[in-house]
């Protein structure tokens, strides 16, 4: 018997987001953002959020629509401005928001960090920028590095393609993106996947996120591939 | 020694593209930045052997996808649909990042804001109070990768010069860039000096009253 539930619907899966959590949010654009997720997060209620991605929402749905309800009180993501980021950019722009803007590879070497267990690491992206204010260095083999510290979720929210019965992921193409490093940094991870198999439905070789990082995993139907 | 195409005029963009893609080895593993650089891969032969790398989790990144081939969840760095070359692998995003940070990838082409003689690297941010920062995964790449080509204009729209004795917008990266490829232009940067390589339509003597205050042999 896995330790891995699997709740009726996406409200039942985030039923328990408290107030003031740090959500991790996968997906690059609209590529793996767990929407169905998202949408009930904003069903739900939380507020006064942290929220981890990559972007800052994209049109009027998904993370965007937690945006837009007020529900984020800061966002972390390397991202921001896009095209089709206009909800973000009028709430920065009206100081509503906070923002830590993080150099991609940072953000995501600091998901994995904090599912790894690793207290902090220094790495050389962002010497000599703006992004290195405030930051510790330590110059290793000549070369000038900032400290950079763990992104701990309280709650991860994430789409894979596919589950089998103990919790065992595979994602789908360029989906997967943030998926199994926020799977393994939060608390609590969710997971919306389109199907659900029977345990041994997966190839053991094949399985990208083991089980062990997933607490919740939702069946969405009808969900896109 | 210089190369002066002085019988036409400035490259197309296209000529641009084809003109990066000659630089880049075969075999190479590639990052081709959002915008202009991405128009390399319309010039990268299949026999060269050059695999591209996207930031958002794949090698092996193929042409944009037409018709029926796209699909929402197979995109690249620019959330552009793509197709998949034969090959290809996916991966997550600190992997990504570790081909990049690791000093795995052999070359990456970037567009920027300005360039410095030394290198620097200015893309990211204008600076101006009301622009809104972003980042993406520019500073990974230009910290990371082997070699940073620069695609830009030599002006900017104001007319000033993009290439510049010390960039004035904040900086993505330190001393990271050697070579930029505009339509007049290809020049690299070496050891505090712009050294043209090949002009269209544009003398060196020209760049010369143009790119005021650097050393241009």
């Amino acid at each position: 018997m896995s330790r891995t539930q699997f709740p009726v619907d996406a409200d039942a899966a985030v039923a328990d987001v408290a107030d003031g959590s740090t959500v991790l949010v996968g997906g690059f654009g609209a590529a793996g953002q767990p929407v169905e997720l998202i949408d009930a997060l904003l069903r739900q209620g939380a507020k006064d959020l942290t929220v981890v991605s990559n972007n800052a929402g994209n049109g009027d749905l998904g993370l965007a629509a937690l945006l837009g309800a007020g529900r984020v009180r800061k966002i972390v993501c390397s991202f921001p401005r896009q095209s089709d980021s206009w909800v973000f950019d009028e709430l920065y722009r009206a100081g509503r928001i906070e923002l830590e803007l993080v150099p991609q590879g940072n953000l995501a070497e600091r998901l994995r960090a904090a599912g790894a267990g690793i207290g902090a690491f220094y790495c050389p992206t962002a010497v000599g920028t703006p992004l290195a204010e405030g930051k510790e260095t330590r110059v290793i083999d000549g070369r000038e590095h900032l400290l950079e510290f763990p992104i701990h979720g309280d709650v991860a929210l994430v789409k894979a393609h596919v589950a089998d019965g103990v919790g065992n992921l595979v994602y789908r193409k360029t989906a997967r993106n943030f998926g199994p490093v926020m799977a393994a940094a939060a608390r609590t991870t969710i997971v919306q996947v389109s199907e659900v198999v029977a345990t041994g439905g997966l190839d053991p070789e094949n399985v990208v996120t083991p089980a062990i990082y997933v607490d919740r995993v939702v069946k969405i139907e009808g969900g896109a591939a | 020694m210089s190369v002066e195409h002085l019988d036409r005029g400035p490259l197309t963009k296209d000529e641009l593209a084809a003109r990066v893609a000659r630089d880049i080895p075969d075999g190479a593993y590639v990052n081709l930045g959002i915008g202009r650089p991405t128009l390399v891969a319309d010039h990268l032969s299949p026999e060269s052997g050059v695999v591209l790398h996207t930031e958002n989790g794949m090698l092996g990144m193929g042409r944009a996808a037409v018709g029926d081939e796209v699909d929402p969840d197979l995109v690249n760095a620019g959330k552009v649909p793509v197709v998949e070359t034969p090959g290809a692998s996916y991966f997550h995003h600190a992997d990504s990042f570790a081909m990049m940070r690791g000093g795995h990838l052999d070359v990456c082409v970037l567009g920027a804001y300005q360039v410095a003689v030394n290198g620097d690297l200015a893309n990211w941010h204008t600076g101006a109070p009301d622009a809104i920062p972003a980042v993406g995964g520019a500073m990974d790449l230009a910290t990371g990768a082997r070699a940073v080509y620069v695609v830009m204009p030599l002006r900017g729209r104001d007319g000033t010069p993009k290439l510049v004795p010390r960039c004035t917008y904040p900086l993505t990266g330190v001393g990271c860039v050697s070579r930029v490829y505009s339509e007049e232009a290809v020049v690299s940067l070496r050891g505090g000096e712009v050294v043209v390589e090949e002009t269209w339509g544009t003398s060196v003597a020209e760049l010369r009253d143009l790119l005021v205050g650097l050393t241009i042999v």
